[in-house]
């Protein structure tokens, strides 16, 4: 599989891009064709991600590999150099196989206005930013991926969107929701992508000092990193600034949360599905990849900054959830929580903790995925998402009511799912944090995190209440509902699968992550 | 796997005692992990083609049962003649280095004398309640359901006390939560059941608060979740584990609280009796109850040996929970309410025993309870059956039309009360004496009266379900075989089980309980009476004799004029039983309403008005600074970055313009433009 080593990784990154080209060789009119060409497409990309995840050599998780690098940009020392490692590697699997299943799912779920060529090639496009961030190992190529997500999402976001009209508080203007939502989350994140970018070229600029010329390249970053080269001062400080909020904003923590619940409600089905399941992994994954290993000792002061907001949004999220009417709002808000633990894992500075935050990126993509599938087949047949019209799904929709209880147990962390692990490593983590940072902090963090499960039960289990029991609502009598389809099955049964087997076999991640991680502290902290 | 431990001297009193004697336990030791997956397998089985079977997935569910009894009873069998030891463990991921140690997540399955007697309980009360069920539950909306849940139940419940470590304790452990979640809202087409559901859940959930952190603090001090290892190093006295003891075994048994009702936690069982009453014999009396007792005796080293600080607050605890709550089911109506607060009263009991340091004493009283108290709920279950109702006030006189059901009923009750010979005598005696015996003379005093009023309370029961005459609709029959023979088979272990602990009796090859239940990795140490303590029988059973003596006398039938009864109704004392202590309502108006609402809209409400207005005013604000710029200087193209961010939240009000044209691609350029010479400006000042 020599022809692998080379070139699999650049295959899955752009496959999909081909694809959403190759779209456009049918008329628009034959959508069987550009269905299957999608599919195929994204089936292939899988397909790849699962090669790549086969022939991972797992006792060297912590090297890059399939490693490629060229001369791209010669003028600024810029290099077309990818990779993956353990880290990143169940992100990438996650991404290919999410996507793949967006696909099967939209099979027969189109919204309006109908374009399923303009619709597919988007999330083509989508699938090359997102498998593009995660094996970047440029600073300027990760730059142009985690970009580039942008806008394919606005646009789903902004045509496919909800159409209703909502009020914006305060200011009393009265906006079309999809409108709203895709323009905050497009300026939102580009604001935050700006100070990233500077923060960027600040490394560029200043890596020159010590290697002679600048460079982009993030394992060179990583090794400057390992000898501590940006120092303590502060530029280190400022640069950690700059990246950390770009990079918030898009996992996003409390406060720059606020473009996540209008773009999560409005966005449709399946932009919601790979905004929640792919997209909000992008900032946390960065952290990992970039902000910590070049700028450690800035990682280490800004550690109980960063554990603050994440339990913070930890407690802020659940307590929104309580206080939603819309059910695909309050999964929106959820995401608020859980990214919570994912950062609080990260803020620990320990390999446990940065282990919880993996699992927990690709818990969360497995069940938050899953919770908005669901949400967007109940907005088809009840054509609301509200939830006090809801009631008594359990009787209409068995098997839709027992999907959305089981993922709604994974989400809340039952032990045996997927989302018990990140949650409960996290914990572990601030227990025992990084030497050097106060203890007492992180314990104090570790109870607030611990209690944000209860209200993580509480509102998950008061939107089962009111979602799935009870009679249903006089207003559905007479109504015949169909229960989960064939298209729905498909898509969702790997995912149910995948929710099980991780939370009874969890060496399925830790296998990839766990070296990689240890590696990344030792290196990263020493010791 | 102790590496910990290796500086410190390493004398392990397993080594030396007793570990050594142990067997392995010949091919049904080794293929135990069959016991914890039968039922899942069960469950999908059910799940998926249950409703096209002739029993409706009913067979599945009695058949995994099945098997696993016989498994479990040639385990049990074996074990008592000789002591039997096994572990295994198998690494599900390794996840990090903490102080110095890999740490590892593994599952597995231990067989030894605490797990084979839990295992054997289950599997005989769960088969029996289960082939119970197929009666009761004929005719259910949803029978294949209810069996699905139940075999989730009890796979869980197996995974629970087979665990070899922390990690799979909690997995099973918050599996039987979402079991009894399930089981509990069964009819959750009516609110209030539902409602009782989330309740058990977010109890249980709050307690489990205290059960993580704990594995967390004492995991991590080990650098091991496995009961062997903290045995071990309990064992030792090492000083890692010594750091955190009192505060990790604090923690532990917060979260024993919950599974295991104790004040002020308890407030989740009495509305979990609106399950099904097959559920409520098995989980919520028997085995799911009790999962808090189990831990405690799981991790009795770690309490006997280092955690000796926490055990006076953990014995106060539960006295209170056996003596003040026993009360509640002194004003209850709903006779599985009688029976539920019964059942706290009684984990009181064992809970006491073991917080006391009487490991053998808190796990018999759990062994006979399982019987005597799902023997009362499966008769309970069957008066319902036959009056369509819960409420002793529509029942009476049904000794004559339930004869199975009353006589069962009758030596449930009395061996519940503690009466000579029967087995709830021996048990609460062995707790009694170890009160006594650890220096808790005053907590003996008032398990003593704890024993008056169950007694009470049982009598009570008894008169008002089965003496006088019939209150309700209809004429109650006997019901079928398929529901009194499990009442049979329960009532015998419920009179006779007393026997296997008998101080000082062994039966030829059958060792004591005592023993048995002790063939554990390091031995417990723990105090248990060599000889039957005579006086201190006398007092507990004056105490029994005198409850059911005084509550015929106020409910027989002869008696039961209303103003006898009303002179119980005393002022204060009563409405406070009857409000159970204003607990519900504290929680309920104290804690929860408040979260749910004005805590939580306030939190959406600074979501909107004040972090949401600071971005959408910037938004406006940079449009119309934008649109001033705009006007003044005409386009002159130098504040890119300001146009882009007004450009693209005016289009907000623009409809679709703005997505047609594709200017966002031109303000993505300005954005990095923008950034690039704000670069420039940052390099030059630094």
């Amino acid at each position: 599989m020599a022809w692998f080593e080379s070139a699999g990784l650049s295959l899955i990154v752009f496959l999909p891009a081909v694809g959403a080209l190759a779209l456009f060789a049918f008329p628009k009119a034959n959508e069987t064709a550009q269905k299957w060409t999608a599919l195929v497409v994204t089936g292939a990309t899988s397909l790849l991600a699962v090669v790549a995840a086969a022939s991972f050599d797992y006792r060297a998780a912590e090297r890059f590999q399939f490693e490629v690098t060229e001369s791209w940009i010669p003028a600024i020392g810029a290099n077309y150099h990818i990779g993956v490692d353990g880290i990143s590697l169940p992100l990438l699997v996650l991404s290919a196989v999410v996507t793949f299943l967006a696909v099967v799912y939209s099979w027969d779920h189109w919204d309006e206005p109908r374009n399923v060529r303009g619709f597919l090639a988007l999330m083509l496009l989508l699938l090359t930013g997102m498998n593009g961030t995660f094996v970047a190992l440029d600073l300027v190529l990760f730059f142009i991926f985690f970009e580039l997500v942008l806008l394919p999402m606005y646009f789903m976001i902004g045509i496919w969107g909800d159409s209703a009209e909502r009020r914006i508080p305060v200011l009393g203007r009265t906006v079309t929701m999809r409108l709203y939502a895709a323009i905050k989350f497009f300026i939102f994140t580009l604001f935050g992508s700006a100070f990233m970018l500077l923060g960027f070229l600040a490394l560029y600029f200043r890596s020159g000092d010590f290697l002679g010329e600048n460079t982009f390249d993030i394992p060179a970053l990583i090794a400057l990193g390992a000898e501590n080269a940006f120092g303590s001062g502060t530029f280190a400080f400022l640069v950690f600034g700059a990246m950390f909020l770009g990079f918030a904003v898009k996992v996003p923590m409390w406060p720059f949360h606020t473009w996540l619940p209008d773009a999560h409600t409005a966005a449709p089905t399946v932009g919601s599905v790979l905004l929640a399941a792919i997209l909000l992994k992008l900032g946390s994954y960065a952290f990992l990849r970039i902000s910590i290993p070049i700028l450690p000792d800035m990682a280490r002061e800004w550690a109980p900054f960063i554990g603050l907001l994440a339990v913070i949004g930890i407690i802020y999220g659940s307590l929104a959830c309580l206080a939603q009417r819309d059910v695909k709002r309050l999964i929106a808000f959820s995401s608020v929580g859980h990214m919570g633990f994912v950062m609080l894992g990260i803020a620990t500075m320990t390999d446990v903790g940065f282990n919880a935050s993996l699992i927990g990126m690709v818990a969360h993509g497995l069940i938050t995925g899953l919770l908005f599938f669901l949400a967007g087949s109940l907005h088809h047949r009840y054509h609301t998402r509200e939830i006090a019209r809801l009631g008594g799904n359990q009787k209409l929709m068995p098997w839709m009511g027992g999907i959305l209880a089981f993922t709604a147990m994974a989400s809340l962390g039952l032990p045996g799912l997927a989302g018990f692990w990140g949650e409960f490593m996290s914990l572990v983590g601030a227990y025992q944090p990084l030497s050097g940072l106060s203890v007492n902090q992180f314990q104090t963090y570790m109870v607030i995190g611990a209690i944000g499960t209860v209200l993580t039960a509480g509102y998950m289990l008061w939107m089962l209440q009111r979602v799935n029991l009870g009679e249903p609502n006089e207003e559905w009598s007479g109504h015949e509902f169909a229960d989960v389809g064939t298209y729905e099955w498909l898509a969702w049964a790997p995912l149910i699968v995948a929710i099980v087997a991780i939370g009874v076999y969890p060496r399925i991640v830790f296998g990839a992550t766990t070296d990689a991680v240890v590696n990344l502290a030792r290196t990263a902290f020493g010791g | 796997m102790l590496s910990l431990l290796a500086s410190a001297p390493l004398t392990l009193a397993a080594e030396s005692e007793g570990y050594a004697e142990l067997s392995p336990g010949g091919f049904f030791a080794a293929t135990a992990w069959i016991m914890l997956v039968l039922p899942f397998v069960a469950f999908l089985a059910i799940v998926l083609v249950g409703k096209r079977m002739k029993g409706q997935g009913s067979e599945l569910a009695v058949g995994a049962m099945g098997v696993n009894l016989v498994w479990a009873s040639v385990l049990f069998v074996q074990n008592m003649v000789e002591g039997i030891y096994r572990e295994v463990n198998l690494g599900i991921g390794e996840i990090g280095t903490l102080a110095g140690h890999r740490l590892s997540f593994e599952l597995g399955f231990v067989v030894d004398g605490l797990s084979i007697m839990m295992y054997w309980v289950v599997a005989f009360v769960g088969f029996l309640v289960f082939v119970y069920a197929v009666g009761y539950m004929q005719g259910d909306v949803r029978v294949p359901w209810f069996f699905a849940s139940l075999s989730l139940f009890a796979g869980s419940m197996l995974v629970l006390v087979g665990a070899p470590n922390l990690i799979q304790l909690i997995i099973g452990w918050e599996g039987v939560g979402l079991a009894s979640y399930l089981l509990i809202g069964h009819y959750w087409e009516h609110k209030e059941n539902s409602d009782a559901a989330v309740k058990a859940f977010l109890t249980n959930k709050v307690a489990d608060v205290g059960l993580v952190i704990g594995t967390i603090l004492v995991g991590t001090a080990l650098g091991s979740f496995r009961f062997s290892d903290l045995s071990e190093a309990a064992a030792a006295h090492s000083d890692t584990l010594g750091a955190v003891a009192v505060a990790g075994g604090l923690l532990l048994f917060f979260g024993a609280m919950g599974k295991s009702a104790q004040f002020p936690l308890h407030v989740w069982l009495p509305d979990a009796m609106a399950g099904p009453t097959p559920v409520s014999a098995l989980m919520h009396a028997a085995t799911m109850v009790t999962a808090g007792i189990y831990l405690m005796a799981r991790t009795f080293p770690l309490y006997h040996e280092m955690a000796t600080e926490a055990r006076p607050w953990m014995v106060t605890i539960a006295v209170i929970t056996l003596f003040v709550l026993g009360f509640l089911a002194l004003v209850a109506d709903d006779l599985k309410r009688v029976l539920a607060y019964s059942t706290v009263s009684q984990l009181g009991y064992m809970m006491a025993a073991v917080a006391a340091g009487g490991y053998t004493a808190g796990l018999f009283h759990l062994f006979t309870h399982a019987f005597f108290k799902a023997l009362l709920f499966l008769g309970a279950g069957s008066v319902i059956h036959a009056v369509h109702s819960n409420n002793m006030s529509d029942m009476g006189g049904l000794r004559r039309d339930m004869p199975v059901t009353f006589w069962t009923f009758v030596i449930g009750s009395v061996s519940l009360a503690g009466a000579i010979p029967l087995a709830g005598f021996w048990s609460k005696d062995e707790i009694l004496a170890t009160l006594g015996h650890e220096g808790y003379t005053g907590f003996m005093w008032v398990a003593i009266a704890g024993a008056f009023v169950t007694a009470f309370y049982m009598t009570r029961a008894v008169a008002l379900t089965f003496f006088g005459t019939y209150k309700g609709h209809g004429h109650p029959h006997e019901s079928p075989r398929v529901m009194t023979g499990p009442l049979v088979a329960l009532a015998v272990p419920s009179v006779i089980a007393g026997l296997l602990n008998i101080p000082g009796v062994s039966w030829g090859p059958i060792r004591n309980f005592t023993d048995w239940v002790g063939a554990r990795v390091v031995p417990m140490g723990d105090y248990h009476p060599s000889a039957i303590e005579w006086d201190l029988a006398a007092y507990g059973l004056a105490a029994a004799v005198a409850g059911i003596v005084l509550g015929w006398l106020i409910f027989s039938p002869e008696a039961a004029t209303q103003r006898a009864r009303d002179r119980l109704e005393v002022p204060v004392l009563y409405p406070l039983l009857r409000r159970k202590y204003y607990l519900d309502d504290l929680y309920m108006h104290g804690v929860v309403n408040p979260i749910k609402g004005p805590i939580a809209r306030g939190v959406d409400w600074v979501n909107g008005y004040v972090i949401d207005a600071v971005i959408n005013g910037a938004g406006f604000v940079t449009a119309w600074v934008g649109n001033l710029v705009y006007g003044r200087l005409d386009q002159q193209g130098i504040d890119l970055v300001l146009n882009a961010a007004a450009g693209g939240t005016r289009g907000a009000g623009k409809r679709l313009g703005l997505v047609q044209t594709g200017k966002v691609q031109q303000y993505a350029g300005a954005f990095v433009v923008g950034a690039l010479l704000l670069v420039v400006v940052f390099v030059i000042v630094t």
